[in-house]
This record gives structure tokens, sequence and C-alpha cells, in this order.
């Protein structure tokens, strides 16, 4: 039985992944998890240099999900050269740094600095809702993409992956724009801007007022951008967006995603990203799946 | 410290001890390495309501292998738990947080003071004082009458009562008995609202002395990874490299000193 997939040339030994920011650069979870079972740990987002992230309240419970708007908080790029990736490196998973900036220079210096270190891939955070510049204003419009996504394939030594953001009209254009420009893959849904109110206090539930919705409760809107998008580009898919089981990751195979993350469900339960991998073993075990591939878009016209 | 784990416990008994006021004890293994101060996440069991709730740990009976949460009604995952009875399954994810420094109590005047829901980390406190030979004043402060977990302070040191509206011992809050009764302190450890750690922080900087507080934040992953719950920190801390502490992880007791609240 096969669980290896390759993208972008690089081998993973299953394709379950932790979704950008909700597994710090691994640590946190290594109590709970082996690392070792895991195809990649995807880090929170590193800047170029230490970003104070927003006030809190930053976190918000809703029906079946939750609001973040944390805003990239991170120790800069140094500090995660010296701590992170050393700490990464002592296991047998592979390391896909996200890189976040407020301008493209930002992003420029983070991926040159990682150039030279046991980086398998980097995944270009164009996403984020919660911060008021960078990040998000490169995601939304398809010329700004193709621009960042341009400049960054040309500087970087490691495959590049693009973090879409569900917040847009058209996720195919995003897609393509991606594509045409170089990226190696995509990964996506990050999370969709929303709001709570607290109707006591009449106050936002957030102090950032909007926040980022993630958990089961966005899944479907996923699975069906992990559907178009798949189906628009030939470069591969990374899958996101409420995964909370083995069932959720196969769907998400299904619909074309050739990997798959686990984000917010990892607050939830720490042992989810390990329990989807035996999961997924499982599945193929139980409908006599002799290579993931055959999941890999697999779902029936 | 042992490692962090989610795992299934057992509801033992519960009751209401005061209006919105609950006192359940779990049966369950994070017995094993709790102690004050620190807290335990206790999960909803809906579904929809999926995150854990960051509740301190009131009492730990080691050789009983339990553990006893007192906690406010405060919204539907509380509400959920408050109906929960003996036999109840439950899943907890813990232990989590750093505890109050119990060491740093030694040979020296210990005060603890408690407001309203920040009372119960207090009990688990003055017992590991007591059973490090440190006998600790403890003030209490509460609304009114409804008084809860006051005798089972008095089992581990001297009990002095604030109520806001006077009907039961001071008149006022946890540091009118601090300046009415003329109480000294060397060392300070306190858990409750904001305003009252506040005013804890200026006291103790005023009378040169030390205070620990345990601090508070809207929280997701409970164990250092989702940033949620930060907090501003007098000095550049070892993580974060942004003078945000995580309150789940580097707290959440803090010292005062050490935090801009």
């Amino acid at each position: 039985m096969n669980t290896k997939v390759t993208i972008a040339g690089v081998e993973f030994k299953n394709p379950v992944m932790t979704a950008s920011g909700t597994f710090g650069s691994g640590m946190e979870y290594s109590d709970f998890v082996d690392l070792n079972k895991l195809g990649a740990v995807v880090t929170k987002g590193v800047a170029n240099v230490p970003w104070p992230g927003n006030p809190v309240p930053r976190v918000a419970e809703t029906h079946g999900g939750m609001l973040n708007a944390i805003g990239l908080q991170n120790p800069g790029i140094d500090v995660f050269i010296e701590r992170d990736i050393p700490f990464l490196k002592q296991f047998d998973t592979k390391i896909i740094v996200n890189v976040c900036g407020k301008s493209v220079e930002d992003y420029l210096e983070v991926v040159e600095r990682l150039g030279d270190t046991d980086v398998a891939m980097l995944e270009i955070n164009v996403s984020c809702p919660n911060v008021k510049e960078g990040a998000i204003a490169f995601g939304q419009k398809a010329d700004c993409l193709y621009d960042i996504t341009s400049q960054i394939k040309k500087k970087a030594k490691q495959p590049v992956i693009m973090k879409l953001s569900p917040n847009v009209t058209d996720i195919t254009e995003m897609a393509k724009a991606a594509e045409a420009a170089g990226a190696d893959a995509i990964s996506l849904i990050n999370t969709i801007t929303g709001m709570k109110i607290d109707i006591h206090r009449r106050s936002f539930a957030l102090a950032n007022k909007t926040g980022g919705l993630s958990g089961p409760a966005i899944k479907p809107v996923a699975v069906r951008m992990v559907y178009q998008a798949s189906h628009a580009v030939k470069i591969p898919v990374i899958g996101m967006g409420g995964i909370s089981n083995a069932e959720d990751a196969i769907e998400f195979l299904l619909a074309g995603a050739s990997a798959v993350a686990v984000g917010a469900m990892n607050f939830v339960n720490p042992y989810t990203t390990v329990e989807v991998v035996e999961g997924i073993e499982a599945y193929m075990k139980k409908y006599g799946v002799e290579d993931i591939q055959e999941l890999i878009g697999g779902v029936q016209e | 410290m042992s490692k962090k784990a989610k795992i299934k416990a057992k509801v033992l008994s519960q009751k209401m001890i005061a209006p919105d006021i609950y006192d359940m004890w779990f049966s369950t293994e994070l017995s094993k390495d709790a102690h004050a101060g620190q807290f335990i996440g206790v999960y909803p069991l809906d579904g929809a309501h999926l995150l854990p709730r960051p509740i301190s740990i009131c009492e730990v009976d080691r050789e009983q292998s339990s553990l006893r949460i007192v906690y406010r009604v405060a919204g539907q995952g509380t509400a959920e738990f408050s109906t929960w009875k003996e036999g109840q399954e439950a899943e907890l994810l813990g232990v989590l947080g750093n505890g109050f420094p119990v060491d740093e109590g030694k040979g020296k005047k210990v005060v603890l003071m408690g407001g309203g829901i920040g009372i119960p980390p207090m009990l688990q406190l003055a017992k590991e004082l007591a059973a490090a030979g440190t006998e600790a004043t403890i003030i209490p402060g509460y609304r009114d009458d409804k008084l809860f977990l006051k005798e089972d302070l008095e089992k581990y040191g001297r009990v002095l009562v604030a109520t806001e509206d006077g009907s039961v011992g001071t008149k006022g809050n946890v540091l009118t008995v601090m300046n009415e009764l003329q109480i000294e302190a060397e060392v300070i450890m306190a858990c409750g609202p904001m305003p009252m750690l506040r005013a804890i922080k200026a006291y103790a900087q005023e009378k040169g002395i030390t205070a620990y507080i345990s601090l508070e934040e809207r929280m997701a992953c409970g164990v250092g990874a989702c940033l949620g719950c930060v907090c501003k920190t007098t000095h550049k801390d070892h993580h974060s490299h942004v003078n945000n502490a995580r309150i789940c992880t580097d707290g959440p007791v803090f010292d005062a000193r050490e935090v801009e609240i």
C-alpha cells in the first residue's frame, strides 16, 4: 500500500500536513503527536522581523468553528532559523515554512534567508485576513498575486506553494494566476473572514472586529473550492479547511487535493493529524486502494 | 513536568454551592501531576462547541486520583457542564499552565487573595503551602453573603472574608481587608478579575513586595500553539520576542512586575 505523494519533486511519506498557524513549529504538539508520522509540518507564518500581532481578545468560538485574529505574531526569521528549524530537523518529516510580509521586499528577504536551510518547501501567505498591510492585499487580485508570485519564484531556492484566500469572487482565477506566475503548488483555503458580536456587552467578540473563520463549519466551502481550483490548474493542490478526521481528509483528496492539512481541529483534538494518517490507511485497506494516487481527484463525475 | 494529554475522565460528583457556582470532582489520572494555579481544559460534548474551556484546578486528591473544579456558569459550555451527573464521561486536556511558585512562600508571610471565581485555585494553593510548612492568610472576596469554599479554606489557614455589600466580614474588597486589619504580607498570590489584579500589582509595587497573579484570557488551544491568549510583558520573553507572553503556557501565573495589565 502506497501513501506517498510527491509535490513539485518533494516526496512526502503521506499526504497529511499541519495547517499554518495552528501548530506553531511543532514544539507544542510534540507532547501529543509523534511528528515523525506526519507528511509535513507547515510552520506558523514568519516574517523578516518580529511581529507583535493584534490586541486581545484574538479568538472566539462560533457554532462548529472559531474565529481568530492573531495578526501573524511571530518572532522573526532570525529566531526562527536559530530555534524552530533545528527543532524540526530532529524529526523524519518535511518542513514547509509559511512566509508572511507587509511588502514584496519583506517576503523576498525571508525567502532568501531560507534558501540555505533544510526547508523542503515555502508556503507564501497572501491570504491572512487579519493584518492591515500585506498578506491578503496580495491575494485578492489576480494581477497582484501574479506579480508577487513571479518575484518570489525568481529568488526562491525551494519549490513555492501559494496559499490562497477563499475571500475572492472566483477561486479559479486566483489559482490560474498563481500557476501562470510559476507557482509549484497552491494551498487552500485560508480562513473565511467573519465577525461575532457579543449581544450582552454589545461589543465585538474580537478586538480586531473581524477574524478568520475556521473549523468544521467551513469544510463544505473548502471542498468546493479545492475541487474548482484543482480542475482549473495542473499544479498540485494542498487542501484544507475544517478537516477533523480521515473521512474529511479523504473528501478533500477525492475533490482533487494531492495533500491535506489539519488546522483548527488541532486545538480541539491534539491527536487529529496522526488519527487522520491512520484513518486514511484504514480506508485504503477497507476499499483495497493500493496507491493513494487512486484517490486524488477520484470523485466520480 | 510530565507530558500533556487529552484523556477521558469520569464525573464523581457535582453540586451547586452558590448561585451559578458549581463544584465538580473528576476521577482522572491528570491529578498525578496537577498543582495549584494550573488548569485543565474541559470539553463540551454537544459537538457544536469545540474548544476546551480553561478552568482552574481547585483541589487535587492524588490518593483518590481525583481532581476538583469549582466554576461559574458563564456561557453554553459551562452551562452544559453544570448538567453533568455522577458517572458522566468527559474529556479533559491537561495539565496546563505553570502554577503558583509554592517554594517562594517558604518562611515568609504569605497572603492569598481570591476574587469571586478566582477563589477556587486558592484552595489547592493553601493546601500545598500548608504541606510545605507555610500557613497562609487567605482573603476571599465575595459579592455578598453567598459564600463558597470558606470552610475548605479554613482547613489550611486563617481566612478573612471580604464582601462587596458588607454582609459578611469586611465591607469592601481584598485590599480593604489588608488595610483595615493591617495585614502584613511579604508575598501575595492572587487570582481574580482584572481590576483586582491591577490593584494588587499597584499595592505590591507600593509596598515593595512580590505578588504572583493568575491571569485569564480567551483561549483556543491551551497549549501555547495558537497565540490567542497573550499578555504584554515588561521584558522580552524567550518565546515571542515581542513582549507577548502566552497566558496558557508561560502563565497563567506571573510575577506582577513582569506583566503590563
